[in-house]
């Protein structure tokens, strides 16, 4: 799950209508397109399914930073097949926002001039062959503690893209314990560079999941809804709870002093991230946010003459049709 | 040559071409013109790094050295490798990209088509595996060649450029020297030499519905397929692939 803050768009629609749209939700109806619903629930479903998808596509980046580094040509083709699959995601995704009435390019030129988010996460930077490792352990870990729960999310066609997402999702993020187990067995210099990705990516992870439910404003719509299915910091928690064994299983140190099993409740108590470091990223001002935006806007600028090109293309074709029947 | 030694070779063209495009076409990771474009060229690239995989393991094992197929890929320098200078060039723009793999995966196509009937069942069987891959290769980049040759004033002249400059890297690929011969002796590989005519064919038609005009000269560069001169680019592309397996020599991945 790439969304963090996703603002709830307040609803003024018929009393009557809402109730009967709530009643639906809490039988465990799935909404479908051509099915009436809150203004509110369309928009808020926009900005959450968008942000996933430009997280998707944006998060090639990172990634896409190593694939012309792979050390082997095996870490290079499972590299590739899992940055394919996180287009694939971008894919599905677009098209399940598109049911509800904005086009790719609309949601692709509001990524571009900032109007739409993408997740923190990936405004950090790769910078060693071991953040592979820890981006599909952690960042994906992360991930799917959100979206397994979003197979069961209200919207049928988000329900139905997030069923396969999930699949491909687990696969990655065993793919990136497994680089950690390399590393962690490996050369002294290996164990180092996972470390420091674990270091590194550690506090950034927990905040993927959003801030504090103290904080979070706009939870009790989005879940009365089904749009979101757990609060921030119940996610927060089970993923600290999963992982910290995993690290203590690769020989690797959770940089946080005060981490420590608390019998009483059953869970880690861990300490929160850094919320200003958030704010900073969220505003902008990540290490990587305009070296993200810069390579997508010129992405966009580069290839347009390709697509008007290939919309040029079709077009004759089509004439050519038209004046041949 | 021995038999084996012109055979390591063969592979290693096969292997090295494949490598060399595949990390080329790795290079537009995450930026390509539109989203399918970048799964296109993911998942092309993929499959040639896997066809690396087949056909530099297969050499390792014909040298019998002990090296791998990694080995190979990530530890021998430039002038070892043994590509088609096409594939090394620089990627340019998307059209550029586009009209190196076009020209190439024509090319492919029919080599492994014929690489199936191999009298070596081991390329016979890689072959197999490949060129269902290859056919869509191919697919897609005539058909994405005809709509931009035919698509706007701009597309246009970028895809006549692209062919322009890359026009006298294709006569190698169809040249032969004494390992094809040797190839072709045993019955393992075609000459070369007869791919040409079909090639040429299948090319022109494509470029003709494109509006492209092909170049008239058949000047032609050699030197990567034998190892002899290749270009400056492939250097700098092995220095960023091989960078971690000559950083840390005594590391696996």
């Amino acid at each position: 799950m790439y969304a963090q803050m996703i603002k709830s768009e307040a609803t003024q629609d018929d009393p009557e209508k809402l109730a009967a749209f709530q009643a639906r939700i809490d039988r465990g109806e799935k909404i479908e397109p051509k099915d009436w619903m809150p203004e509110g629930y369309r928009k808020t479903l926009i900005r959450q399914i968008g942000q996933h998808a430009h997280s998707e596509i944006v998060g090639q980046l990172p990634e896409g930073n190593w694939v012309t580094r792979a050390p082997t040509l095996e870490r290079k083709a499972i590299l590739l097949a899992k940055v394919q699959d996180e287009a694939g995601h971008g894919l599905y995704l677009y098209c399940a926002a598109e049911t509800l009435g904005v086009s790719r390019d609309e949601m692709t030129e509001m990524l571009l001039d900032g109007r739409m988010k993408y997740s923190s996460i990936f405004n950090y930077p790769t910078l060693t062959w071991a953040d592979m490792g820890a981006v599909g352990w952690l960042v994906d870990g992360a991930a799917i503690m959100n979206q397994v729960p979003l197979q069961r999310t209200s919207y049928g066609p988000y329900a139905r893209a997030m069923v396969r997402i999930c699949k491909e999702e687990s696969f990655h993020q065993r793919q990136g314990f497994d680089v950690m187990m390399k590393m962690c067995r490996g050369t002294d210099a290996q164990k180092r560079m996972a470390q420091d990705a674990l270091n590194r990516f550690w506090f950034p992870s927990l905040m993927m999941f959003g801030p504090s439910d103290k904080d979070s404003k706009h939870s009790a719509q989005s879940m009365a809804w089904k749009i979101k299915m757990n609060t921030n910091d119940e996610l927060r928690q089970k993923f600290v709870d999963q992982t910290v064994p995993q690290a203590e299983y690769l020989g690797l140190t959770v940089p946080d002093p005060d981490l420590r099993w608390n019998e009483e409740t059953g869970h880690y108590d861990f300490t929160e991230p850094d919320w200003s470091e958030f704010m900073d990223v969220l505003q902008g001002n990540g290490p990587c946010n305009r070296d993200r935006l810069e390579a997508r806007n010129k992405a966009w600028d580069d290839g347009a003459w390709v697509r008007e090109g290939l919309m040029a293309h079709a077009e004759k074709r089509r004439a050519a049709r038209v004046a041949a029947e | 040559m021995t038999r084996d030694a012109a055979l390591f070779e063969f592979l290693c063209r096969m292997g090295d071409s494949t490598l060399v495009l595949g990390h080329r076409l790795s290079e537009w990771c995450g930026t390509a013109p539109a989203l399918e474009e970048d799964i296109a060229t993911a998942n092309t690239a993929l499959d040639l790094i896997g066809q690396t995989q087949m056909w530099l393991g297969l050499a390792a094992e014909v040298e019998g050295a002990g090296r791998s197929a990694d080995d190979l890929a990530m530890r021998r320098d430039a002038w070892d490798f043994r590509n088609l200078l096409l594939v090394e060039q620089p990627n340019g723009d998307f059209g550029r990209t586009l009209m190196r793999s076009f020209l190439f995966d024509v090319w492919h196509r029919r080599m492994l088509e014929r690489l199936t009937a191999s009298s070596d069942p081991r390329v016979a069987a890689i072959a197999a595996k490949a060129v269902k891959e290859v056919a869509y290769h191919a697919d897609r980049s005539a058909e994405l060649v005809v709509a931009l040759g035919d698509g706007t004033e701009e597309s246009h002249r970028r895809m006549q450029d692209a062919l322009d400059r890359l026009w006298p890297y294709t006569g190698e690929m169809t040249s032969d020297d004494e390992v094809d011969r040797e190839m072709a002796e045993a019955r393992i590989a075609p000459l070369p030499s007869e791919l040409r005519p079909g090639w040429e064919e299948a090319v022109r038609a494509t470029l003709t519905q494109a509006t492209l005009t092909v170049p008239e000269s058949a000047f032609a560069h050699r030197g990567g397929k034998n190892g002899a001169r290749h270009s400056e680019h492939l250097g700098h592309m092995l220095t960023t692939m091989q960078w971690l397996q000559r950083a840390y020599p005594e590391a696996t991945w």
